[in-house]
């Protein structure tokens, strides 16, 4: 192994890189200057964002247990994008008061989460899927705690550590059952010997299980509208878009790649599973009054969405389930940043606080509403691709049945995008959130979702390329 | 370049010009200046269209022009248009440029309003050039937010709930058309490459199991738009909350969307499950036309009175494409241009009354003949028009459906006109019950006297829908026997199973 090779872990490095160069700043900062290490993290990390943009060869290292292939780098500059739309977003609450002193436990613990993502898509075998995995797990829960003295905050930690501890305990056991039927770890091994083996569909159910937890699955969501609402606005924003992406493309690599063989198995349970969270993920979202618990329900919704993709098994698959949580990230990110910037600047975080908004903050209300559509998947912005492409994916393999049900469901998810809408435009309010200045990095942030959910549907080459570094089960 | 782009063009064009202006009058002006430039491009693409015929060229969809979109998946922006095209091209032009000047007075929000309305018309455009399946239904769906909040922010009466409903249900009435589509798209793997393109699926015949599945899923689909009992509730609600402009637009041309999705894309790609099938829907239409008249004759309200009568037109339309014949399908496309010309006048002519008198209930008004003569008279013809009389162009319309339904020797298609007819005579009461107790009679209140009639702007909108619709009265041959071409094609290939 020479050093060039270390290239393939590119990413990672740069990021830890990163962290070691935040913490000894920090150490160096005085406490008046500490809000500079904002504008110093975002900044090093955009930088990051870009490099991962250039070209890299593929190839594996450490024997197979790290791989590098076009796809998995292009699935981290999805989830790096994310990041730093959240870090832009992040700025002005970290430049509060009460944050002054954990100002680089922020940057170090999401970069801590992204490295494990990082690790995770590109692993090889199962040890490294792991622990990238609690790597990219156990931050997130002092994440979730970010506000230690607010009580929800402090709840949403303690229920997303306990759940991930169980979730992992699943996938371990489900995992010590794989191992125990195919006696090898590494995918490449595994794969070939997997077969029609009731012990090996044990242990996949129970595999499928632990992963559904991450994925917020249901019935293993219950623990995601507590978290969502308790935990910070930007951590919620990076858990339902960074956290969620990254689970979603190693649960399909896994299924792929190692699982190939047993398609039979996997897709009468994803197919209940999908009817399932759409249903139940839209049923729960019709009724929320907070906006963190509805976007909570919301992504549950959409996660049954992204099944009818992983489902397909094809090349098609892949391509559009990369292609949708691409738009996702931008859409929900836009969501997420008018929801931050308002409840910066007044603390409310209902629906009907958001009355009449149109009148006072007209930009913050047309971007709200673009991505309220971009979820429900109308044109002309892109989410309407991302669904119309998942359906195609789930159409290419005769599920018509499936797709008039999530198709159906998509309906009554417009009934509540439009309720946000709805109170934005049209209700009248006698005293309306006042107008107010968004920050700058706040602006910045919107500006990229908006480009983003405007120009990706129409950029046909964003897909073309997606689906020429996908690969498929056939 | 293709003239088909410039539909499309000029309304983005026109949005974009009106973002820039800065209150409600330079708003108008804006959208009324690229809706002219609309309107004279229509009339362009029609003259020129006619003019290609005329020098011979036959192909079936003339103006064509393609352009690969998504290359893995064979989606294209494929673009031509054939001779019923046009024409509900030059229909939904004309609707639009009325409809900017039926809304002059639109003060509150004027700039949203337009933008809204302006891309509500962009959909529609787009719907009727588009020739992939996937553009066809990017346009249909571009339709829903402008809708919704159209008649969320500037309607009257229920409109939260109005809006919602039709949103929704219009909505429901697009995830049956996914389906559809999907199966369309991947059964065309049996003859090459899967493929969204008209032109391609429709030299394939589909297994018959496939068409019996697929069928329901997009004649429905469609067919909601086209008010289609007992899925046609949304019609009355949303009709009457909306603003004038989104009434005339949304009655006049988008429920035309919806006969001409189930023509084009349902019994033109599948014809074999509509010949099996059109007796259940054939049964629907007949309800919807008869229910739609009687529904109408309960209303007090002038615009529910319209949307029913609406209903019962549509239902008319659908009604003339499951008989099957070339004289009935040529009815149908004459009955699509002539009602969405007629009611679109009527919901101008409402919008306008309403404006006046604050009410549109027909028990708190009277005598209006006195006071508003040229509106007056307007609603007369519209009416008149609506009930079918000779020299108007629904009498043109009504008469090609109902012979060429008669055609049908067999007793259930002939009992189903009989039926339908009867629709005719509950038509006229309630059009001479409204014009009798609106407009005749004594002048109800005192401040009537100080009415002022029609406006320029009000005229303008009104006389450039009459037109037409004498013009199809007096004349029709033209426009009948364009169509009628145009619509060998599709009768070819659903009678040639029989």
């Amino acid at each position: 192994m020479d050093i060039a090779s270390f290239n393939l872990m590119r990413n990672e490095l740069i990021l830890v890189g990163i962290v070691l160069i935040l913490l000894i700043a920090e150490i160096f900062t005085k406490n008046e200057n500490k809000h500079k290490l904002i504008s110093m993290g975002t900044i090093l990390f955009g930088v990051a964002t870009l490099i991962n943009f250039l070209p890299l060869p593929e190839g594996q290292l450490f024997g197979g247990s790290f791989q590098t292939t076009r796809i998995t780098v292009f699935m981290k500059s999805i989830l790096n994008m994310g990041g730093f739309i959240v870090f832009l977003q992040s700025f002005t609450w970290l430049k509060r008061e009460e944050n002054n002193g954990k100002i680089g436990e922020f940057f170090i613990l999401i970069i801590s989460t992204l490295i494990g993502m990082n690790f995770m898509i590109s692993s090889g075998d199962f040890l490294m899927m792991y622990i990238g995995l609690e790597l990219a797990t156990i931050p997130m829960a002092a994440l979730a705690a970010y506000e230690k003295f607010s009580e929800k905050s402090a709840e949403a930690g303690i229920k997303l550590i306990l759940t991930s501890a169980l979730s992992s305990g699943i996938l371990l056991y489900g995992l010590s059952f794989i191992y125990g039927t195919t006696g090898s770890i590494y995918f490449a091994d595994v794969v070939s010997n997997v077969g029609n083996n009731s012990l090996q569909t044990f242990g996949f159910v129970f595999f499928v299980a632990g992963m559904a937890f991450k994925i917020s699955l249901v019935p293993f969501h219950l623990w995601t509208a507590d978290v969502y609402e308790g935990a910070p606005v930007n951590v919620t924003a990076y858990l339902s878009v960074v956290s969620k992406g990254a689970a979603v493309f190693i649960f399909m690599i896994i299924l792929y790649r190692v699982f190939s063989s047993i398609t039979a198995v996997w897709e009468p349970l994803l197919y209940t599973l999908a009817v399932a969270t759409m249903t139940i993920g839209n049923l729960f979202a019709l009724r929320q009054e907070n906006l963190k618990r509805f976007m909570a329900f919301s992504s549950i919704a959409q996660a049954g969405f992204i099944l009818l993709g992983i489902m397909q098994g094809g090349q098609l698959g892949m391509t559009t389930v990369v292609y949708f949580m691409l738009i996702y990230v931008f859409t929900n990110l836009a969501a997420f940043g008018v929801i931050s910037a308002i409840s910066e600047q007044t603390g409310k975080e209902n629906i009907s606080d958001y009355t009449s908004l149109y009148k006072t903050n007209p930009k913050l209300s047309l971007i709200l509403l673009l991505s309220m559509f971009s979820l429900a998947g109308i044109p002309p912005v892109a989410g309407f691709f991302g669904k119309f492409f998942l359906f195609t994916a789930a159409g290419a393999k005769g599920y018509y049945i499936l797709v008039l049900i999530a198709v159906l469901n998509a309906t009554v998810s417009l009934y509540y995008y439009l309720r946000v809408v709805k109170a934005m435009l049209i209700d009248k309010s006698d005293n309306p959130i006042a107008t107010f200045k968004t920050p700058w990095p706040m602006r910045i942030s919107l500006l990229i979702c908006v480009a983003g959910i405007f120009f990706i549907g129409f950029a046909s080459f964003i897909y073309q390329y997606i689906s020429n570094i996908s690969f498929g089960i056939n | 370049m293709n003239i088909l782009n410039l539909l499309i063009i000029i309304p983005v064009l026109t949005v974009i010009g009106i973002v820039f202006t800065k209150d409600f009058k330079g708003a108008r002006v804006a959208a009324a200046v690229g809706m002219t430039l609309q309107l004279i491009t229509a009339v362009i693409l029609v003259i020129s269209f006619f003019a290609q015929r005329k020098a011979g060229i036959t192909g079936e969809f003339l103006f064509l022009s393609d352009f690969t979109w998504f290359k893995t998946l064979n989606i294209h922006y494929s673009v031509g248009v054939d001779g019923i095209a046009v024409w509900m091209l030059l229909l939904a032009s004309i609707v639009v440029f009325a409809g900017i000047f039926a809304s002059w007075q639109v003060e509150y929000l004027a700039r949203e309003f337009f933008i809204s309305l302006i891309l509500l018309a962009t959909g529609v455009f787009g719907f009727f050039i588009s020739l992939d399946l996937f553009t066809m239904f990017l346009f249909y769906e571009l339709a829903v937010i402008p809708m919704y909040l159209l008649i969320g922010i500037w309607g009257s009466g229920p409109k939260e709930y109005s809006a919602m409903k039709l949103t929704l249900m219009l909505m429901g009435g697009s995830a049956l058309l996914v389906v559809g589509l999907l199966g369309l798209y991947f059964y065309s793997s049996a003859a090459g490459p899967v493929t969204f393109n008209l032109l391609e699926l429709s030299k394939i015949s589909f297994p018959l199991a496939m068409q019996r599945f697929f069928f329901p899923f997009l004649f429905v689909g469609f067919g909601i738009l086209g008010a289609l009992f007992p899925l046609h509730t949304w019609s009355p609600d949303g009709h009457s909350s909306a603003p004038t402009a989104v009434s005339m637009l949304h009655a006049g041309v988008l429920m035309k969307l919806g006969g001409y999705g189930c023509m084009r894309v349902a019994m033109f790609l599948l014809p074999e499950a509509a010949q099996e099938m059109s007796w259940i829907f054939l049964i629907l239409a007949t309800i919807s036309i008869v229910y739609g008249a009687f529904g109408a004759i309960w209303q007090k309200d002038l615009k529910y009175i319209n949307a029913y009568s609406s209903v019962s037109h549509c239902g008319l339309v659908l009604f003339a494409l499951l008989m099957m014949n070339r004289t009935s399908m040529n009815g149908a496309v004459i009955q699509m241009i002539s009602h969405g010309l007629m009611t679109a006048l009527f919901f101008a002519l409402i919008g306008m009354i309403y404006g006046r008198t604050h009410t549109r209930n027909i028990d708190q008004m009277g005598g209006l003949m006195n006071v508003i003569p040229f509106l007056s008279v307007a609603y007369v013809i519209a009416g008149l028009a609506s009930l079918g009389l000779p020299g108007l162009s629904g009498f043109v319309a009504e008469m090609t459906i109902f012979i060429g339904s008669f055609q049908h020797p067999d007793t259930f298609h002939r009992v189903a006109t009989i039926i339908a007819t009867t629709s005719i005579v509950v038509t006229a009461v309630y059009i001479l019950r409204v014009v009798g107790k609106l407009l005749l009679g004594q002048i109800r209140e005192k401040e009537y006297l100080e009415f002022p009639d029609a406006k320029w702007y009000e005229r303008i909108s009104v006389v450039v829908l009459i037109l037409p619709i004498a013009i199809i009265g007096f004349y029709p041959s033209y426009l009948s026997s364009t169509l009628l071409d145009a619509l060998n094609p599709i009768i070819e290939r659903l009678t040639a199973m029989l």
